[in-house]
């Protein structure tokens, strides 16, 4: 078992924990409140892989991950108000409200990219690593995906690049054991995924990814051999969300039961239990780590509620990086009257009024949200809910049509 | 000014931008030691060596999001994909990293990126290696889309698009490369995207063509002038995005009738999409409906003769220009 670090290090490992828990239980909550729109994915139960690795990293490195990775933003230290802006489509949110859930980024903290493709993210970590081999600098990319991505050809496409081109990049598979509602061993024939890449030469070792200090440790030494000895491996972090794939994941696919054995290995209690009974946290530090992370959600719901609705006219903004070039770039479409391109920066007023008129279809939503991966199969009186129990906190949502209880 | 074929010229592009700037770099499929499956990258190795002139496995994809990447982090890749008809196997990377990651992210990250790829049918290469996708690639919003049809553009445009910020699908026409032209040495006349060229001047018809289509448009405003005293105006937009629409309007409103020729599918076309903007902006000042004259609405067939008849040539261009003109005085 990994040494525990300093009093400060430990007391950073579990607030930062204890923030991302409580940051996504409260998004999950907005989403139930339809605050939060498309789809949510949430990291609950893998805090410990998120931080872990995250905390060991340098300033200059990069770190890119999937559409699960609100956690790994506040991890690499976006601030949760602008995440949770950004679930909320706001102007403040880290992409304006362009992104979602699926797509945070912040390039001020080297955090680039929340990508919802599964497996999009790794030939674009080999890029940033190759940027910084070619550039002479010491940074490493740390690629962190899915055990699903491990099926993507992308994944053998960029394992075999990144080690014949010694890239200063590691791979980290969070390994949550079902690729949405698959299990491993029903998708990956070779259900060690940290042997999945040895035959392009990338070697891999596995890791509790429930505990945070042994994550560290993995982590660290896979930095160590990228930046030091040019050699890209892989760690295979065992983990586990307690919640479904997305909010609208009705769960069929594992028991009860299991979800309850993993919860007994709770990363953020584990790990306050030790540094409690090592004398290194007390009581009142546990209780402040809590206090804070409520703090810091509450605040970031209530930054969210405030911040503005992207303007409509801002639709076409950073679609291009404009130059002095002239032309049509963009086609707007959506007004009768003669228009020009997107390089004109100005919306006719028919086209305005047409904007405002589609605009208005996003009015405050009330109720309950209905379940995106039924919408539009609902029959009339079987429309979906949601589970009254959510609210009460703490529990896992549980979304089925009704006809299924 | 020298006398240069397409290839050559597209290489000096990247020879003399990679000189410039220390942040360009050629990857692709046998870029480097084969010197490019077309000969496009010759002698780049020897000149720039391996870490700027870099062979890669076959894995477009990947080849794609690296390119991606780099470019996040302050480089500008030239990326070669062999042939545009590989392009379909790096859609993703193309379409849902490269043009969407600048505006997903709300300008956080830009990709300044070229995707060079060369393709277009007439070598009896069939079905899978015969595309045109100039459409494909015009559809998608956050990408530059080029399509040069000379030498002297290629070379143009090319270091235009090394040094935009934005990713550039860069495509160049297989039959094109051995074409000689005029090439200014050195950085020449500057050539911005978004600036069409007019081709041929004429007060009859405007005949619009699509790389190169545009060739095969000049040689039909030949034909028509000597066969059929007609004069037409032939456009070449050497850039889909931005199109210089303000040049193919203004001839339009003179002509008073349009021929769009390209050698892709006709369905959801360059030709469909122009046809549509000709007819929204201009539809008072045409005589006629909008011709279109497009490659067959078929797989590329191997067999010379089908082939042939399913590309676009001289004659149909003609048949279409005089469609527009029947009935006139």
């Amino acid at each position: 078992m990994a040494e525990l670090p300093d009093a400060a290090t430990c007391y950073t490992l579990l607030a930062r924990m204890a923030l991302i828990r409580r940051f996504e239980e409260e998004a999950g909550r907005q989403y139930q409140r339809a605050k939060a729109g498309g789809f949510l994915h949430l990291g609950i139960g893998e805090e410990a892989t998120i931080v872990g690795t995250a905390s060991v990293m340098r300033e200059e490195d990069f770190l890119i991950g999937t559409y699960r990775t609100h956690g790994h933003a506040i991890a690499r230290g976006t601030e949760p108000k602008r995440v949770m802006a950004e679930l909320f489509g706001k102007v403040d949110g880290t992409s304006g409200g362009r992104g979602g859930s699926m797509h945070i980024f912040d390039a001020e903290k080297r955090f680039m990219g929340g990508y919802g493709i599964v497996g999009g993210n790794l030939p674009i970590a080999a890029g940033l690593a190759l940027g910084s081999q070619y550039k002479g600098e010491d940074a490493v990319t740390v690629c962190m995906f899915g055990d699903g991505a491990s099926n993507t050809g992308n994944f053998g496409e960029t394992m075999n690049l990144a080690a014949l081109w010694k890239l200063p990049v590691f791979f980290l598979v969070e390994n949550n054991l079902y690729g949405m509602g698959t299990a491993v061993e029903r998708h990956s024939a070779q259900t060690d995924l940290s042997k999945k890449a040895e035959g392009y030469g990338i070697s891999g070792t596995r890791v509790d990814g429930m505990d945070v200090l042994a994550v560290r440790e993995g982590v660290a030494e896979g930095l160590r051999l990228a930046r030091e000895e040019q050699r890209p491996t892989l760690l295979e972090a065992f983990t586990y969300r307690y919640r479904g794939h997305s909010a609208a994941d009705p769960e069929v696919y594992r028991e009860r039961e299991e979800v309850e054995e993993w919860q007994g290995k709770d990363p953020i209690e584990t790990f306050a239990r030790r540094c409690f009974d090592a004398g290194v946290l007390g009581e009142r530090e546990v209780q402040q780590v809590r206090d804070e992370a409520e703090a810091t959600v509450k605040a970031a719901v209530e930054f969210a509620e405030a911040s503005p609705e992207p303007p409509l006219a801002t639709m076409y903004e950073s679609l291009y990086a404009r130059t002095e070039a002239e032309g049509w770039y963009a086609v707007d479409e959506r007004s009768p009257e003669p228009h020009r391109g997107e390089r004109e920066d100005e919306i006719p007023a028919a086209a305005h009024e047409l904007a405002e008129a589609g605009a208005a279809y996003a009015e405050e939503p009330t109720g309950e949200r209905p379940n995106p991966a039924t919408h539009g199969d609902a029959q009339e009186g079987t429309e979906p809910r949601v589970d009254a129990a959510y609210e009460g906190g703490g529990e896992p949502e549980e979304v089925r049509a009704e006809g299924e209880d | 000014m020298a006398e240069l074929r397409m290839r050559e010229a597209l290489r000096d592009a990247m020879a003399e931008e990679m000189r410039a700037d220390e942040s360009v770099f050629v990857i692709g499929e046998d870029v480097a030691v084969f010197q490019g499956a077309f000969k496009v990258t010759e002698g780049l190795l020897d000149e720039f060596g391996e870490r700027r002139v870099r062979d890669t496995p076959i894995s477009e994809n990947t080849i794609v999001g690296i390119g991606v990447g780099a470019a996040m982090n302050g480089l500008r890749p030239v990326v070669e994909l062999m042939t545009v008809n590989f392009s379909l196997l790096a859609l993703d990377q193309i379409v849902n990293h490269a043009a969407a990651i600048p505006y997903m992210f709300n300008g956080q990250a830009r990709v300044p990126m070229v995707i060079r790829m060369p393709g277009g049918g007439g070598h009896q290469l069939g079905p899978t290696h015969s595309h045109s996708f100039e459409a494909l690639f015009l559809q998608v919003p956050g990408l530059l889309v080029a399509c040069p049809s000379t030498p002297a553009d290629g070379k143009a445009l090319l270091k235009a698009a090394i040094r935009d910020p934005n990713p550039v699908v860069f495509i160049e026409h297989e039959s094109l490369y051995g074409t000689r032209g005029e090439v200014p040495e050195g950085d020449g006349e500057p050539l911005r995207f978004g600036e069409a060229a007019v081709r041929r001047e004429g007060s009859d018809v405007t005949i619009v063509g699509v790389l190169k289509m545009a060739q095969v448009a000049e040689k039909a405003a030949e034909q028509l002038a000597s066969d059929h005293g007609v004069a037409a105006e032939v456009i070449d937009p050497r850039t889909l995005r931005p199109l210089d629409l303000d040049t193919i309007l203004a001839s339009v409103r003179k002509t008073n009738r349009a021929v769009i020729v390209e050698e892709g599918w006709p369905h959801g076309g360059v030709g469909a999409n122009l046809a549509t903007l000709i007819t929204e902006q201009a539809f008072d000042y045409l005589d006629a409906p909008v011709q279109r004259v497009t490659g067959a609405d078929v797989h590329m067939p191997y067999s010379k003769r089908l082939e042939q008849a399913a590309i676009p040539h001289e004659e149909h261009v003609v048949s279409a220009a005089l469609a527009t003109l029947q009935g006139a005085p």
